[in-house]
């Protein structure tokens, strides 16, 4: 672990010093310092968005998530907690059975950081009663997928779109549980965008909705990336993501 | 029928950004005036505006689409919005509703194949003390709705007479101030609570508001003296003023009688914190159900422009310019947390923001933003006339001045009360001739649920807190029901943005339908307990946390509401056999005994 600086400050996670540039949150500290704190609506470089709350920690004995709080000095994060541990899981659940997940069937198991931070959990179950939604895919461009049964709102794909591709392919759209994710073009479908394959947008995706086509299980189920070594393992995540 | 042709819409379009300016973030208060003239918002219309503002079409649409009373689809050219609240519901709104839907030949939530209605339900409008009510055209109100005025409603709709026409009587709003202490009370002279802002000064000002112990109305409680000199304090290159009249909590009524009756009692406050503040700018953001309000609040800010109450150097003091700005909602309960309302200001989703920065610090386009409740600019105009010591020797010590509650319900006299804060929830009961009452709802859903042996609490924020509902419920109302009214409503309201409360709150509302429709058990009732702890530690924003609110309080103090609709005290399974046929019956167009399951 780090060793915790004299030169600059520090808080502490589960009892264990973090250091902390100015400015930084705790889960930016926390995963530049090679600590893995669970989490799927933020990625390093993108500001945080707060929204899949899967990043809950206690900072004394508020409940807060990880990607939103400000690091300050002697802060003290807790993350290795029965309750805490037991929301996540339930928040996680949530994201199962408000889409259509059938990880069996899915291009992107053993890639995928909802089904890998579910085992993490050591969840063996949708616990709530699944939605079960109708949502249509978007085949239509020659070598995108958009597969929505997977989305999990997490607005990662649109913040790169704009932030790192220059351009603007997807926005949110709708309320509520009829919260969605829109695809920028006269039409709405993604073959009449500007989406280029190799857009930042298009890698983004930690679920399985933004797919490439014809590439298919290149990397055979069993020698994936969260096969191989559980998401917690993760020194720095998302730099070399498939 | 509703789609008007191209070119026609084009000229709309124009129109509209004429008197908006291309301005990216008048986007949301642009789309309101389009479909004001369209009916509804095509995609070709909405692609035309997204090339006018230089923005994505997705973006144009992913703020369109999240706000109820906008409408990507068409919807009929008469559309009927029954108001949704629990009280409404137990004055005979469903059944109102769905003798309309007969009555018009439409299907609740969808349009009419001509094209000519649509009729939904929508969450409270904020006349509960004189509902039903429903709104039409997101502009008129019919208040006290009966089975007579539902009949007349279809034959005018069917006859297509103009909403002007229609009887005046209908539209009648009462604003029935049943007790009156300072902010109902006598209207003070236009301009006057300014006045003596400007001859303290603006130090002496907001000294006067410090020693008020004023609160934030709204609910939170936040001192407002606090709030101010929070924005004071930040280097800004200007600050922003702005009024939250989003009465969106189901229950709540006293803000339509403010803007009603003491608007200038409402702009003056908002003058002084400009003065205060070095405010150029203030923004009233109306709630798209009050938009019937929008006409009257704009001759008031004329006559106070008239009256050198507006504009540049206010009352005659050089540099003391502000001018107020009124924005409509449209349909979105979030938007009265304010830094919600302040994206929606901006033309946004109105998602809340990560807070901090607070609105005080980082507000309205980032600039430092004093956002409070129309009852708090009021009493600050109150308070700057009377002096913060009087205020203060008002109500409690924590709770000083006055609180205006808004009673609907199961009572002889609703309306208005206006009681020093500390004041036993018995005395408000006893004055409004409640009888026989089983459970009080203060503060509106997001409050709490009181029961018989607490009516001898104190309103105030260090007892029961609330930002103004009190709804009455009796010994004959079924508190589960009105806990499934306010599941209801959260799921209805979440803005979708947070996974807890876009899906918890769908997932209460389906336990609770469980449960209603016979087939819970004792494990359903702990499956809403884990989401009420959840929600409240996990959510984003206040409107998640306090979601389950009314379930905590309603299972913990009238269990056997609940229980009496358990099908067995042990575990049932969700899985429902029967109903899992019933697409197969749907195919194969059998519904015999055969093709039921047999239980």
């Amino acid at each position: 672990m780090d060793s915790p600086g004299h030169r600059g400050d520090t808080f502490r996670l589960d009892g264990e010093e973090v250091p902390f540039a100015p400015g930084e949150t705790v889960l930016e500290a926390a995963t530049r310092a090679g600590r893995h704190v669970p989490h799927l609506c933020w990625a390093p470089g993108f500001a945080p968005h707060g929204s899949c709350r899967v990043c809950l920690v206690k900072v004394g004995t508020r409940t807060v998530a990880a990607c939103s709080t400000r690091a300050a000095p002697g802060l003290e994060v807790t993350l290795a907690d029965e309750a805490l541990t037991a929301q996540r899981k339930s928040v996680l659940q949530m994201l199962f059975v408000e889409g259509n997940h059938f990880c069996p069937s899915c291009e992107k198991s053993g890639h995928c950081r909802l089904q890998a931070s579910a085992y993490a959990d050591g969840i063996e179950g949708p616990h709530f009663e699944e939605f079960y939604p109708d949502r249509p895919l978007d085949a239509s461009h020659p070598d995108l997928l958009l597969d929505f049964n997977r989305c999990i709102l997490c607005g990662l794909c649109v913040r790169a779109s704009r932030q790192i591709d220059g351009k603007a392919v997807f926005a949110l759209g709708g309320h509520g549980i009829g919260s969605h994710l829109v695809v920028n073009s006269t039409t709405g479908r993604l073959a009449d965008s500007d989406v280029h394959p190799d857009d930042a947008a298009v890698g983004i995706c930690p679920v399985g909705v933004i797919l490439k086509k014809r590439q298919g299980f290149a990397v055979p189920i069993g020698q994936r990336r969260y096969d191989l070594a559980p998401i917690s393992a993760e020194a720095r995540p998302d730099e070399d993501a498939p | 029928m509703t789609t008007l042709p191209a070119a026609e819409a084009d000229t709309e379009l124009a129109t509209v950004l004429a008197q908006h300016g291309a301005d990216r973030h008048a986007l949301l208060q642009v789309l309101i005036a389009l479909q004001d003239r369209l009916g509804w918002l095509p995609r070709r219309t909405l692609a035309a505006l997204a090339d006018a503002l230089a923005l994505p079409l997705a973006e144009v649409e992913g703020v369109a689409g999240f706000y109820r009373f906008l409408h990507l689809q068409p919807v009929g050219r008469w559309r009927l919005l029954f108001s949704d609240n629990v009280t409404d519901r137990q004055a005979g709104s469903r059944e109102l509703m769905a003798l309309l839907c007969e009555r018009l030949r439409v299907k609740p939530g969808a349009r009419r194949d001509d094209g000519r209605v649509s009729v939904d339900a929508t969450s409270c409008i904020g006349l509960a003390d004189q509902g039903p009510s429903l709104l039409v055209n997101h502009r008129q109100v019919v208040t006290r709705l009966g089975a007579g005025r539902i009949e007349r409603i279809a034959e005018l709709v069917e006859a297509d007479t103009p909403l002007h026409q229609w009887p005046a009587e209908w539209s009648r709003v009462d604003d029935v101030v049943q007790r009156a202490d300072v902010l109902l009370g006598p209207a003070p002279a236009p301009g006057e609570a300014l006045r003596a802002a400007l001859a303290r000064g603006a130090e002496a000002t907001l000294a006067e508001l410090q020693a008020s112990r004023l609160r934030g109305r709204g609910g939170a409680g936040y001192p407002t003296a606090q709030k101010w000199a929070a924005c004071r304090a930040t280097a800004a290159a200007g600050r922003i003023v702005v009024c939250n009249a989003d009465e969106g909590e189901p229950g709540t009524f006293k803000d339509r009688t403010l803007l009603r009756h003491h608007a200038h009692a409402l702009f003056d406050g908002m003058g002084i914190a400009a003065f205060v503040l070095g405010a150029q700018r203030g923004f009233v953001y109306l709630r798209g159900e009050y938009r019937w309000l929008l006409d009257d609040l704009q001759a008031v800010l004329a006559e106070r422009r008239r009256l050198g109450l507006l504009g540049s150097a206010i009352l005659g003091q050089a540099g003391f310019d502000f001018d107020i700005a009124i924005h409509l909602g449209a349909g979105a309960y979030v938007c009265g947390e304010e830094s919600a309302l302040i994206e929606s200001l901006e033309g946004h989703r109105g998602v809340p923001r990560i807070r901090p920065p607070f609105p005080a610090e980082r507000g309205y386009l980032g600039l430092p933003t004093v956002v409070n409740n129309v009852e708090t600019f009021c009493a600050v105009a109150h308070i700057v006339r009377h002096g913060g010591s009087w205020w203060a020797d008002i109500g409690t010590a924590q709770s000083t001045g006055t609180k205006i509650h808004s009673v609907s319900g199961d009572c002889e006299r609703p309306g208005l009360y206006e009681y020093p804060f500390g004041t036993r929830i018995g005395r408000l009961l006893e004055d409004c001739g409640a009888r026989d009452t089983q459970a009080v709802q203060v503060g509106g859903p997001s409050g709490s649920c009181i029961s018989a042996f607490e009516f001898g609490r104190k309103l105030a924020f260090e007892d029961v807190p609330t930002a103004g509902a009190f709804m009455v419920f009796d010994r004959s109302r079924d508190l589960f029901e009105v806990a499934r009214g306010f599941a209801d409503f959260f799921a209805h309201e979440s803005c979708g943005f947070c996974t807890p409360c876009r899906v918890g709150t769908e997932l209460v509302l389906r336990r609770l339908g469980k449960l209603a429709g016979g087939a819970g058990s004792r494990h359903d009732i702990d499956v809403l307990f884990e989401l009420d702890r959840l929600l409240h530690a996990s959510t984003h924003c206040g409107l998640g946390a306090t979601a389950c609110n009314p379930l905590r309080d309603t299972i913990l103090k009238f269990r056997p509401a609940y229980e009496q609709h358990l099908q067995s005290l042990h575990f049932a399974p969700g899985f429902d056999l029967d109903a899992e046929l019933s697409t197969a019956r749907a195919l194969t167009g059998r519904d015999d005994a055969a093709a039921h399951f047999e239980r």
